[in-house]
């Protein structure tokens, strides 16, 4: 394989961990679901060129799904739903930011200890993509852990699966099918999440996840 | 013997530039909020007032507080004479490194903090916490930085950086990327630009550069302004050495001071750009906006090696 196409595939998978870490530092939720929509982007553009140098035709489809599934039409959406609940626009997180932001690092150097050791065989290509996925993967949890709100948990449910996408195309093409549930199983889990905010919201006048703990102990 | 010529060349200068690139600076600022502005050699004209100033000293002050102003101007003279601006065949070549670079810059902030809380007055204490609160970012930040330049480059010399970053083999990196973002918010850090401190504030509750400094008069400040000059000279040159190399390898002197002064030029246009549409911010968010840095450059090492030829 030519340089350079590694290069360009190296350039969109750092970008993807980089705008993941990006998604971490936001403090507010309409910054933080522009930052997830430029982060489904990324991913088709990483998508794309994986199409390009594996000639696989169908990681096209794949590309535009990531783009106007995830890039365009749920950012939209999730603006939609803050609107619609009014919510305070702040995102609450659990811990502050910054060691936030060291725990995504160690979880970046983990997810490369553990995969160069555990690829040592494979192309050269499926070894970086795959260990930048297990980053991406790893950064979408904890976000989904640090945060309070429930909208800014769903934005880090959704980059984990941004994360899926990158390993599976990194190796040698995913079949169309998996990519077709996969894509279905989202916006399944959207809608659901959707309605979920909405009855959270009409029961405890919060989306604060932290609500729900609170309402079960004074149940007990 | 051409070594020599061309070392001596880039001591004087550093030296003479680096009012300049003050000037240009504040001149295009501006002209960017519509103002006249004052003459780009200003600080040329500042500097000769203050030479000819009688110095008042604080009755307290030590000998430490007279001899810091001429240690920090000595020890970033120097560091402003190692980075190659015009050509890389320069004398002291072997000793032009990143990590010698970043330790005389360490002192100097060292001797500034401690003058700044050697008369006593609550000010200067208030600017060398500050000051040290952000070297304690910014110094793990640009090691970092080092370090994933040092990888690529297998050096830390800046002229062989040069070299390597004007070759093919270097390639398309992502964690280049990183790393220049990175030395740009350290080097906005560490010349007290905006966002993290005014250069043109006296206003007492956000000043950092300043309040160290307030005691000064005389040509003990002419000398601390110069040396705050070289350093902003320093980083432009440093940021266009390791990034921009064109014009500055294997071209002779006379191309080589042309580019360096389009560089000059591009990069003092974009710092004053840069200050001109953001805001100051708040000294608690400083931490946050340095460890931006520090976190690009250890991402720049990590991502470094998963890539090609590591």
């Amino acid at each position: 394989m030519d340089g350079l196409d590694f290069d360009i595939a190296h350039l969109f998978a750092g970008s993807l961990v980089l705008v993941s870490f990006m998604m971490l530092y936001q403090d507010r939720l309409y910054a933080l679901l522009n930052v997830f929509a430029l982060h489904s982007i990324v991913l088709a553009f990483s998508v794309g060129w994986q199409a390009h140098i594996q000639d696989a035709p169908q990681l096209y489809i794949t590309t535009a799904i990531a783009f106007v599934f995830k890039g365009i039409v749920i950012p939209v959406a999730l603006h939609r739903i803050i609107q619609r609940l009014g919510i305070h626009r702040e995102i609450e997180t659990v811990i502050g930011i910054g060691p936030t932001m060291v725990l995504g690092i160690g979880f970046v150097a983990l997810s490369l200890a553990v995969m160069l050791r555990v690829t040592a065989e494979a192309d050269r290509l499926a070894r970086e993509d795959v260990a930048l996925a297990l980053s991406v993967v790893l950064l979408g949890l904890l976000m989904m852990v640090t945060r309070r709100n429930a909208v800014s948990q769903v934005v880090g449910f959704m980059s984990t699966e941004n994360g899926l996408i990158l390993a599976a195309t990194g190796a040698k093409g995913m079949p169309f099918v998996v990519e077709m549930s996969v894509a279905f199983s989202v916006l399944v889990a959207f809608v659901v999440i959707g309605i979920f905010l909405f009855r959270i919201r009409e029961r405890f006048d919060t989306v604060d996840a932290q609500a729900l703990d609170r309402f079960r102990r004074t149940q007990e | 013997m051409h070594d020599l010529a061309v070392q001596g060349g880039q001591l004087l200068l550093v030296l003479l530039m680096a009012p300049l690139l003050t000037g240009f600076v504040r001149k295009v600022k501006a002209r960017l909020l519509q103002r006249q502005g004052a003459s780009i050699i200003q600080p040329y004209r500042d500097l000769a007032r203050l030479l000819q100033k009688d110095v008042v000293l604080a009755d307290n002050a030590s000998w430490l507080f007279r001899l810091a102003p001429y240690l920090i101007f000595a020890a970033t003279w120097v560091a402003a004479s190692l980075v190659p601006t015009f050509a890389t065949s320069l004398l002291f070549n072997w000793t032009a490194d990143l990590i010698a670079i970043a330790a005389l810059l360490g002192s100097v902030r060292f001797f500034l903090a401690l003058a700044g809380l050697d008369v006593g007055t609550s000010f200067g204490g208030i600017g060398s916490s500050r000051e040290m609160m952000i070297a304690s970012l910014a110094e793990p930040a640009i090691l970092m930085i080092v370090f994933t330049l040092a990888l690529v480059a297998k050096s830390t010399q800046l002229s062989t950086i040069s070299e390597v970053m004007l070759s093919a083999h270097v390639g398309l990196r992502i964690s280049l990327g990183l790393v220049l973002v990175g030395l740009i918010i350290v080097a906005i850090a560490e010349n007290a630009r905006i966002p993290v401190d005014n250069p043109a504030t006296h206003l007492e509750l956000t000043m950092v550069h300043e309040a160290m400094i307030l005691e000064y008069s005389g040509r003990h400040l002419a000398v601390i302004e110069l040396a705050a000059s070289l350093k902003l000279l320093l980083y432009v040159s440093l940021i266009a050495c390791i990034f921009v190399p064109w014009g500055l390898v294997g071209a002779e002197a006379g191309l080589g001071s042309a580019a360096y002064v389009v560089k000059l030029a591009v990069g003092g246009a974009m710092l004053a750009l840069f200050e001109t549409l953001t805001a100051k911010m708040r000294v608690f968010r400083v931490p946050v906006f340095l460890g931006a840095a520090l976190m690009l450059g250890l991402l720049g090492t990590l991502l470094l090696f998963v890539s090609r030829g590591l």
